[in-house]
């Protein structure tokens, strides 16, 4: 339990990093937020006065002092946009990207896994050879064509999947009560399987048009991880005991490649976080990705200051949840440092 | 006669790119029960492919041109993969050079042992771990209990390499081939490793192929020794009539190059030239090329098998 405490313990020169590198930013972009508030009818002296409302006049380091006190008391300013707390925007919208892209990823598993798998046990072969060129097409394609071109075939031509309408097509189902904000988990918590099920099914499309993406990346380091793993001492002892084959590939070898796996799975699932934007349009997926698009086209400064802030975050927290899985992966990792 | 492993005339390339190595040519030998025979050569020679080829493990791009292995009654080439898996671990089994590498890094040793029990030993579920216990008691861990918990990266080389001998043995083989079990470990753990092995196999009248390059070492614990060169067995003898009296020039250049107790460093001679490519068109006496007694004959094929007393087979036409 310790060893947790101390991974804890270790994200903090990282959080400070993240919180002085969005200071920073916002610093760095162009325009001049003052200008901005006061809007185009400002002159000098009301630009000025925005600008000691907002702080804006004083010394950088006690600006940042304060964008400190701000953040310890969940302060993230207000978007222009909504007129709401960026932080109540924020949690609003979250768990719709975190839905997304965590079906996203187990569509992705689900296929690149036993695909890499499969692949490291007969290298080289034709098998081998159709996995690759297979999820490196799969990735080539743009998401945005993709997400388009599966909206086309499977709801327009085919009429199997539902309207691309969000997250729910709430004239016919009603939003679950709001519990981790997941539209499929907060369903269930209310015993509610009709919205599950439709939730679940506006899910598939966007996720399958995501998920493609990741398969390469996840497919190859399966395959190269299960090959250093198959031709490594330990299964060559295994096989000289005689174990069965299964055996050998489940319990010695795919458990040992499981720790590269997960560090590229946690890797693959920031990048897919963050890179959602374009399916959130097609699909009128109320996510994050589609208010940072929003903010940053309005020059929304807090609110995307807010977005980086919590993506940069939320990648220090999944790094961590990754090394803690490592060391219940790989009893080594336990005991170093 | 016949003996716990018998081979016979074994021909093994490797199908490479650059061409086909002739791993193995024409390779004989046999164990008896309870017997310890040694297997030296220089590294490159082709002990370990040997060991593999016997085992059943050789590389997909190992090919057997010709020759029988028997095993017990089995014959290892014909029998179907299944038939040879069920031998291994349970009537063969096998230990490795550098044995932190050869257990597997992140499962618990005593739960190693347990999956050879449970494949193949008829040990119920409950029983496992007290059995794993007693494998590893067996070969003097001490704290045998505390040991079953340990990850191997947690254990010495020695204490992995005995854990690797408790696995080879919980199903008490009729056949064990360590192929270098000692390379790498501290001159003690050697003595220890190598003392406990002899004690093992004596105790349980079982047979061993140790292969190793260190012909001193083969010549302290072993019966029996075959020496190999470039893919050949050029002699087998037992240990006294080896080391007393070599009839290859080649046991003779490794037995100069074998430090003893009484050698001095000058003493100790190297051996010219180094082993032929095996990828090319090699001589009928591959070490002819190396030899300072090569005479026409050498050339002629095949190379003979040349009985100078009982038990003692030398492949040369000019033997010493
Ligand atoms: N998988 C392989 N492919 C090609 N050549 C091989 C392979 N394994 C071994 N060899 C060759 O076979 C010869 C004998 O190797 P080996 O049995 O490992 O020697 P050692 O006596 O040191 O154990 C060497 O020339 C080696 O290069
Ligand atoms: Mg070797």
């Amino acid at each position: 339990m310790s060893f947790v405490w101390r991974r804890l313990l270790g994200t903090v020169p990282s959080l400070i990093g993240v919180v002085v590198v969005t200071f920073l930013l916002s610093h760095a972009l162009p325009g001049d937020p003052a200008a901005y508030f006061a809007g185009p009818a400002a002159n000098a002296t009301s630009i000025a006065q925005i600008r000691a409302k907002l702080g804006l006049d004083r010394s950088l380091p006690v600006q940042f002092l304060q964008y400190i006190v701000d953040l310890v008391h969940g302060n993230l300013g207000n978007s222009l946009t909504t007129g709401q707390p960026v932080l109540t925007d924020l949690i609003q919208r979250l768990p719709a990207s975190i839905e997304l892209t965590f079906f996203a990823l187990a569509f992705a598993v689900v296929i690149a896994i036993p695909m890499g798998v499969w692949a490291a046990t007969r290298p080289d072969s034709l098998a081998d050879h159709f996995c690759r060129a297979t999820v490196s097409v799969a990735a080539a394609f743009p998401t945005f064509f993709v997400g388009l071109l599966l909206v086309y075939v499977f709801y327009f031509l085919l009429g199997v999947a539902p309207e691309p309408v969000g997250r729910l097509n709430e004239i016919l189902y009603t939003p679950p009560a709001r519990v981790t904000g997941m539209y499929t988990v907060d369903s269930l918590i209310s015993g509610d399987w009709q919205t599950f099920l439709a939730s679940l099914a506006q899910l598939v499309l966007p996720a399958i048009s995501l998920g493609l993406f990741a398969l390469a990346p996840i497919a190859r380091i399966t395959r190269a991880s299960m090959l250093q793993a198959l031709g490594s001492d330990f299964t060559r002892t295994a096989r000289a005991g005689g174990l069965p084959r299964s055996k050998i590939l489940v319990t010695y070898a795919f458990r040992n490649a499981l720790l590269p796996v997960s560090n590229v799975l946690g890797m693959v699932f920031s990048f897919l976080l963050g890179s959602n934007v374009l399916i959130e349009q097609v699909y009128g997926w109320q996510g994050i990705g589609a208010y940072a698009v929003t903010a940053v086209l309005a020059s929304d400064y807090a609110a995307v200051q807010g977005f980086v802030l919590m993506m940069a975050v939320l990648y220090v927290l999944l790094n961590l949840l990754v090394d803690l899985l490592g060391t219940m992966i790989d009893p080594r990792v336990r005991f170093e440092s | 006669m016949t003996g716990q492993l018998q081979i016979d005339r074994l021909s093994l390339v490797f199908r490479t790119r650059h061409g086909a190595v002739r791993a193995l040519e024409d390779v004989s030998l046999s164990i008896e029960r309870g017997e310890i025979l040694g297997v030296v050569g220089e590294s490159g020679s082709g002990k370990s492919v040997l060991a593999y080829a016997v085992i059943g493990l050789q590389d997909p791009a190992a090919e057997v041109l010709g020759g029988r292995i028997l095993f017990g009654g089995l014959d290892m080439l014909a029998a179907s993969e299944q038939a040879r898996a069920d031998v291994r671990g349970r009537e063969l089994a096998m230990i490795f050079q550098s044995p932190r590498t050869a257990l597997n890094p992140i499962r618990k040793v005593g739960r190693q042992i347990e999956d050879i029990l449970r494949q193949h030993a008829n040990v119920s579920s409950g029983e496992l771990r007290r059995h794993a216990i007693n494998a590893l008691a067996r070969v003097r861990i001490p704290d045998p209990e505390r040991r079953y918990h340990a990850y191997p990266f947690e254990l010495s080389g020695g204490m992995c390499q005995r854990v690797m001998i408790a696995m080879a043995l919980a199903c008490s083989p009729f056949l064990l081939i360590a192929d270098e079990p000692t390379t790498g470990l501290d001159v003690t753990t050697q003595a220890v490793i190598m003392d406990l092995i002899r004690d093992l196999s004596r105790s349980a009248r079982m047979s061993t192929l140790l292969i190793t390059h260190d012909l001193g070492l083969a010549g302290e614990y072993c019966d029996r020794i075959a020496v190999m060169h470039a893919g050949h067995v050029v002699e087998v003898a037992s240990v006294e009539k080896l080391l007393d009296h070599p009839a290859h020039p080649y046991t003779q250049q490794l037995l100069g190059a074998t430090p003893t107790p009484q050698s001095t460093i000058e003493g100790l001679t190297a051996i010219p030239g180094q082993l032929p490519d095996l990828r090319h068109d090699l001589p009928a006496c591959r070490f002819s090329a190396r030899c300072a007694r090569r005479v026409a004959a050498c050339e002629e094929r095949p190379l003979p098998w040349v009985s100078i007393g009982p038990d003692h087979l030398v492949r040369c036409q000019v033997p010493l």
